[in-house]
């Protein structure tokens, strides 16, 4: 005790054993209360809940999804938790591979790593933090298997089979020969004033079919249009001038000039290196057709198809060389440009309705007949549909979801 | 005839095939495989559209046609940039400046050969900026066309004049302190605007899905340049 006594005063010259022996008893408490609070931080976490596995719905197989509940060191408790990892086997009791991670606060996930159908698998969810992991018990089996159908799209079915039923309905009934009246669309109407202009004044004509590839329906509906015009052109003896953006929408709009030439009966009147690619690239591309509109200075500018950005670019410039315009999109952001830039606009459907104004041929009117009851049916539902919300009655609306829910149950 | 009926046939049945896979998950691998198709037949297609864009420039300059001097930009810019792409791609300035000394004459020469080939900064440079000037007339054009469409001259041309008013006003921070005028522009932005887009859209949406069904079945073939 002495010595003890000897030793506590040379540790701290000046002091008393007795304060020296408390402050370290103290100290010592201290770290141990701090070793005890490491201890519980590195505990492992606790463990993801209620896994779940299903088959992704609606799928060609080779999915699964992972449900579970939260482990309860993420929701609250010591909120450590990392993320979580999945892991999987085709055996329950291992060994597992993870196939996949997630980050903390997810309770869902798809695996989708070479699985194979038919085949069974089970799962575990690895709830992770810093230092360690806890899995959670094993979940499955579980097979992934092919759906031949995709239920999640049976309303579209519906819908697209009443609306084929319908286009070929009036169809058929326009080929017996029924008169079918379409309503005079004033842009389509100008086409054969505006290339008249042309003619007159000895100048080309400017066709633009828009930006987008040939996969565009727009990109179609505009080459349609596209055939007339070349055929009225070579009618009237003048220059059509077709910049492209993009080279395959180029050799089908080449393919179509020329069969419009050949059909006027002009066949050597045609010109290929009128009908040219320019870029693919939106602005270079608005560079080049704007010289050409300030170089050449054509009479008629017709920008029919997809436009971005370019479409004021293109028809204001068009504008002020004073040329008659007329365009037609179904971009609806770039719609207001042309109508306030333009002398005639073709406003979405009227794009694809060019078609068969141009052609009058019965089968294209037959399709338009079945367009305008489609809408009629349409406009019904959505009066309908205001009605009953209006009153508080959900059923009209729930039908649009009943067929799925029924056959999912 | 074939000529006539194939096409046809073919387009036939691409879009049967595509209709179902919609529908069909275990055919969605055809869509994929049609996609990377598309890809493919677009960089051969750029071929052809390279070489119609060198013919048409290099007849123009045959020809002496007025303008021309703008055909030697563009060919120029073409070659120029091509050699850039080739010269950046396959390291051929790493490979010239391993075989000179650092810090020779020829070195430096290699140097300055590297920048006015290097690809990244000629298209970031040249490009980028060109690009953007294009994109930025957009506004003076907005401009333009809205001096012009504003013009109140009929009931219609009154209406969108006052609606364009309010709407502007609403949208910059004086207008923000107008009574009404924030509740005004908002209510024209999502009642009256949204209705006629959505109306227009589902036209749209019928109007192509009409098309579609006319060129499946063949009702439809001016795109192939065929008469009805």
């Amino acid at each position: 005790m002495p010595r003890l006594r000897s030793n506590l005063r040379l540790l701290s010259p000046g002091l008393s054993p007795a304060f020296v022996f408390s402050f370290l008893i103290v100290l010592f408490a201290l770290c141990g209360t701090a070793y005890s609070q490491v201890e519980a931080f590195d505990a492992p976490p606790a463990p993801a809940t209620n896994v779940v596995l299903k088959d992704a719905p609606d799928d060609e197989g080779g999915a699964i999804t992972i449900y579970w509940t939260l482990s309860a060191d993420d929701a609250g408790g010591a909120m450590d938790v990392v993320g979580y990892e999945i892991r999987r086997s085709e055996v329950p009791h291992g060994p597992f591979e993870t196939v996949k991670s997630v980050p903390r606060g997810s309770s869902e996930a798809a695996d989708e790593t070479d699985l194979e159908n038919d085949v069974n698998y089970f799962y575990q969810v690895v709830v992770k933090d810093v230092s360690s992991e806890t899995p959670s018990a094993v979940a499955g089996p579980i097979q992934a298997k092919v759906q031949w159908f995709n239920l999640g799209r049976l309303n579209t079915l519906i819908v697209t089979s009443i609306y084929i039923g319908l286009l070929l309905y009036f169809i058929l009934h326009a080929k017996k020969g029924t008169n079918l009246f379409i309503r005079r669309i004033a842009g389509l109407d100008a086409l054969d004033e505006a290339v008249g202009r042309a003619t007159e004044m000895g100048k080309p004509i400017l066709y633009v079919p828009g930006i987008s590839t040939i996969s565009d329906v727009a990109t179609i509906a505009s080459i349609n249009i596209l055939s007339g015009v070349a055929r009225t052109v070579a009618e009237y003896d003048t220059r059509i001038i077709v910049p492209n953006y993009d080279p395959i929408v180029m050799t089908v709009a080449q393919e179509v000039v020329r069969e419009g030439f050949l059909a006027a009966g002009k066949p050597d009147a045609y010109n290929e290196q009128d009908v040219f690619y320019v870029t693919t690239n939106q602005f270079a591309f608005v560079a080049a057709v704007d010289g050409i509109m300030v170089r050449e200075r054509p009479a008629t500018n017709l920008f029919i198809g997809m436009f971005f950005a370019e479409s004021l670019i293109l028809a204001e410039t068009g504008a002020s060389t004073g040329a008659i315009q007329i365009a037609g999109t179904d971009a609806v952001a770039q719609l207001p440009f042309f109508i306030a830039a333009c002398d005639y606009t073709l406003i979405g459907e009227e794009l694809y309705a060019a078609s068969a104004y141009l052609s009058r041929a019965p089968l294209l009117m037959g399709s338009l007949k079945g367009q305008d009851w489609m809408k009629i049916f349409l406009i019904g539902c959505i009066l309908i549909g205001i009605v009953t919300l209006l009153f508080d009655y959900e059923g009209f609306k729930n039908l649009f979801e009943t067929p799925l829910m029924i056959f999912r149950q | 005839m074939m000529r006539r009926q194939l096409p046809l046939i073919i387009c036939f049945v691409a879009g049967m095939v595509m209709l179902a896979q919609n529908f069909i998950p275990p055919l969605t691998w055809i869509y994929q495989q049609a996609i990377a198709w598309a890809r493919i037949i677009a960089s051969i297609a750029l071929f052809i559209g390279l070489i119609s864009l060198v013919r048409v420039h290099t007849t123009k300059l045959k020809r002496k046609a007025p303008g021309c001097q703008y055909s030697y930009v563009t060919l120029f810019a073409l070659c120029y940039m091509m050699l850039a792409g080739l010269l950046t791609r396959y390291h051929f300035f790493v490979w010239l400046h391993d075989k000179s000394d650092a810090g020779s004459t020829g070195d430096y020469i290699v140097s300055v050969f590297e920048n006015a080939f290097n690809f990244q900064e000629l298209f970031l440079n040249i490009q980028i900026p060109i690009q953007a000037t294009m994109f930025s007339l957009l506004a003076f054009f907005i401009a333009s066309a809205a001096f012009r469409a504003f013009k109140a001259r009929t009931f219609e041309a009154t209406l969108l004049l006052i609606a364009a008013t309010v709407v502007m006003l609403g949208r910059v921070p004086l207008g923000q302190m107008i009574p009404w005028i924030p509740e005004i522009t908002t209510w024209i932005l999502e009642v009256p605007n949204t209705a006629a887009k959505r109306g227009i859209m589902i036209g749209v949406g019928l109007g192509m899905s009409s098309t579609a069904l006319k060129i499946m079945l063949g009702i439809e073939r001016t795109y192939l340049g065929m008469k009805d």
